[in-house]
């Protein structure tokens, strides 16, 4: 192809992406077109991927592909493998893409579409996809050393430490926030909660296929494994139906909560081919397979978007969780547009398997893309209900009324008209009893995906869909519970080894349940908080989630600056020096808010003071009365660890400022760590391509 | 289109670690027999390296949210 041919096919892409971000900014109509938000997509990647991604990759990074890479010098047969660039890619993407970038835009649908569809679209090409493919070279140029121990080579202890303690924390808020998802899809919902039960036996059986049947026929057993997935979301149904059986599949949220927490400490100390390795394998599949027949779905029916572009919610009185656009729409969207966690599989896990450094681009820049697609399918299946709808599914009780009438009432007040009826008719389509207040992400979106998928293949099929959808989501969001807590397992165990050497020791059984039992009762903790809370929990634990993650993302850019300022690259470090400043920006902003907002929703302290004097002058009824202290005592606790997640930001930002101002003054700095030059032997071509 | 069916067969079973084992042993006969003299580790039997390829995989932070 000719150059200028070329050049005119960019310039066609550049303008049908501006045309299509502007159409949907400036759309003030009742409905836009779905596709609109892909041509918006799509445009913008590949345009970011060709030009940003590439300069970086050749002007800043310097990536060098006849340099030989961890996978190739320290190559065993098993972990360090040099791979196809393609499988990496894959490895990868299924490691980084978890329900985040799922319930994130759900939630933030509720300032209407557009905030959260351009915050996901800028946040990811100039701040996730660059820190990915930033962390993801200075491991690969480090041995494939992990983020913690980047951070305690290149930075300091202090850095190493900070980066351990955010670690361990968002880990236990990530899994309470989670299985409070899971926990608000399955309440009350015999069929649901039956089929994500039966997952549990199900990847028992691939495991014991996998391990003792048939040893290491992954693909058989994992084809097995899916197969009885599909049979368990069918015979859900029959469950339901049943009038005997569907009893014992129907509990309160509390019930199902500590089943949740059961869960997670037996998968904490089973053996992991029994249980957490079968459900990973089945939990991939399922979740590439869904999100590739979503992708097709949404491009061939270019579904109608029903939500406006801005609501008023907007100005911070949002139903599902308080606070203005600015700053929560950034904090509520973290995985889509910038995931502190994604640091912690560049470094470590997939440089193991890195060919040729020239891949790095491919991997870090563009798998980060790919999960930003998956959060814009997130915002558009949430943002083709009707407002209504979507309002009367995410809204708590404690905020719209616990009687259906009440609820409608309520919304229809705000501008979106719904009613008992079409809310009736939409749980009996779907095969639940009732739609109102699951809060959370997941039943809103599964009635969005089961409404896409519906109306290609028959609405009579919407239950089955519905409950499909809701597997896909509960399957990989226990996958991430059980995998959090046996990884927080180690970290607590390696923490404790420092005190009493005994306790590090990963085999000795006391260490084991000591160490998971304080896994699971600290996720455990903020999830029973978040259950009997009237307001829902979401409102309270994705917010912090959400600031941990974006601290943890912070971390990983200063370590990331730090190295771009020591290797000389001072006029490049704003690459990942832009987007630290937007995340110390938002991230203290936010923390401001939590703490000194004089609005109950959004303020700790504000909301625990007002419950405290309600209490104390009786104005509280006896339900709510009851459970006050605990709240009380939640919200401080909250609000503490707010300003916790803050220092520990600071200390960290400023132990990189520090570094880097006595490197730009001639002082001694801590050596650079990078792995000297060292030639590849691999013909490159053969293997890569 | 066969070959290309095929690419993506091999791809898949790459991807899920169905041929970990083949390419363990390519790898051992490659390099193995020739690096080492004195010390050999012999070769694991199918079960034996599925079980420390699984247990290996496992250790450390290997999802995200």
């Amino acid at each position: 192809m000719n150059t200028s041919f070329q050049n005119f096919l960019w310039l066609l892409t550049a303008v049908l992406g501006a045309g299509a971000v502007g159409g949907i900014a400036l759309n003030r109509g009742e409905t836009i077109d779905a596709l609109w938000f892909i041509t918006a997509a799509v445009c913008i990647y590949v345009i970011a991927y060709r030009f940003y991604s590439a300069w970086i990759a050749s002007k800043v990074l310097l990536l060098d592909k006849t340099r030989a890479t961890p996978a190739e010098r320290l190559d065993n047969g098993r972990d360090f493998v040099p791979t196809h660039r393609w499988i990496v890619f894959g490895h990868h993407f299924a490691a980084i893409a978890g329900p985040g970038p799922l319930v994130g835009p759900t939630l933030a649908a509720q300032f209407g579409y557009l905030p959260g569809t351009l915050w996901i679209l800028i946040g990811a090409v100039l701040g996730g996809c660059v820190q990915d493919m930033v962390i993801l070279f200075c491991s690969t140029r480090r041995d494939a050393r992990s983020l913690g121990q980047m951070a305690r080579d290149e930075l300091g202890r202090l850095g190493g430490i900070a980066a351990l303690i955010a670690t361990f924390v968002i880990m236990i808020i990530l899994i309470a926030v989670l299985g409070l998802v899971v926990v608000n899809a399955m309440k009350h919902s015999p069929w649901a909660t039956f089929t994500v039960a039966a997952t549990i036996p199900i990847a028992m059986v691939v495991g014991i296929y996998m391990r003792h049947f048939r040893p290491g026929q992954v693909l058989e057993a994992s084809g097995l494994g899916v197969a009885l997935l599909l049979l368990s979301v069918a015979s859900g149904g029959w469950i339901d139906g049943n009038t005997e059986l569907r009893g014992w599949f129907d509990h309160e949220g509390l019930t199902l909560a500590w089943w949740v927490m059961a869960y997670g400490f037996a998968a904490a100390i089973l053996p992991v081919w029994l249980l957490l390795a079968p459900r990973d394998y089945l939990s991939t599949y399922v979740k590439l397979g869904t999100i590739s027949l979503l992708a097709i779905a949404i491009v061939f029916l270019s579904p109608e978007i029903k939500m406006p572009a801005f609501t008023q919610f907007v100005d911070g009185t949002g139903p599902i969780f308080g606070g203005k656009l600015f700053p929560f729409v950034f904090i509520t969207i973290a995985c889509g547009a910038i995931s502190g966690f994604h640091s912690l599989i560049s470094s470590g896990t997939t440089p193991k398997l890195l060919t040729n450094e020239l891949d790095i681009r491919m991997i870090g820049y563009g798998g980060m893309l790919l999960e930003s697609f998956v959060a814009m399918m997130a915002m558009i299946a949430a943002t083709v209900l009707d407002p209504g709808v979507f309002f009367a599914i995410n809204s708590p009780s404690g905020v719209v009324g616990k009687e259906a009438i009440d609820a409608v009432a309520k919304i229809t007040s705000w501008g979106y008209p719904v009613t008992v009826e079409q809310m009736q008719l939409l749980a009996k389509q779907m095969g639940e009893s009732s739609l109102f207040a699951r809060t959370g992400g997941a039943p809103s979106l599964a009635v969005g995906m089961a409404s896409i998928f519906g109306s290609v293949f028959g609405e009579h099929l919407l239950a089955l869909w519905y409950h499909f959808a809701i597997m896909f989501e509960a399957i990989f969001i226990l996958t991430t519970l059980d995998a959090g807590t046996r990884v927080g397992r180690f970290m607590l165990q390696d923490m404790l080894g420092n005190i009493w050497p005994k306790m590090g020791e990963t085999s000795w059984l006391p260490s084991v349940l000591f160490s998971s039992a304080i896994v699971v009762l600290s996720w455990g903790y903020f999830l029973y908080i978040g259950v009997i809370d009237p307001n829902g929990g979401v409102n309270i634990l994705w917010p912090l989630f959400g600031i941990a993650n974006q601290m943890l993302a912070a971390i990983a850019l200063c370590v990331a600056t730090g190295i771009l300022i020591k290797s000389g690259k001072v006029k490049q470090a704003w690459i990942t020096g832009l987007p630290l400043l937007w995340l110390i920006i938002i991230t203290n902003c936010a923390a401001w808010e939590k703490l000194t907002s004089p609005d109950l929703r959004v303020g700790f302290f504000s909301a625990a003071n007002d419950m405290a004097t309600k209490l104390a002058s009786g104005a509280l009824p006896a339900e709510k009365a009851a459970i006050a202290p605990q709240l009380i005592f939640n919200l401080h606790l909250d609000g503490y660890l707010t300003i916790f997640f803050v220092v520990l930001l600071w200390l960290i930002v400023l132990d990189m400022l520090r570094m880097a101002s006595r490197f730009l003054l001639g002082q001694t700095v801590l050596p650079s760590t990078e792995v000297p030059h060292r030639q590849t032997q691999l013909l490159a071509e053969w293997i890569r391509d | 289109m066969l070959k290309r069916l095929k690419i993506l067969w091999a791809g898949l079973r790459q991807l899920s670690g169905d041929d970990a084992y083949e390419r363990y042993v390519h790898y051992y006969t490659t390099h193995q027999m020739h690096a080492c003299q004195h010390h050999c580790e012999p070769l694991l039997s199918k079960k034996e390296f599925f079980k420390r390829w699984q247990d290996e995989k496992w250790q450390g932070i290997k999802r995200c949210c």
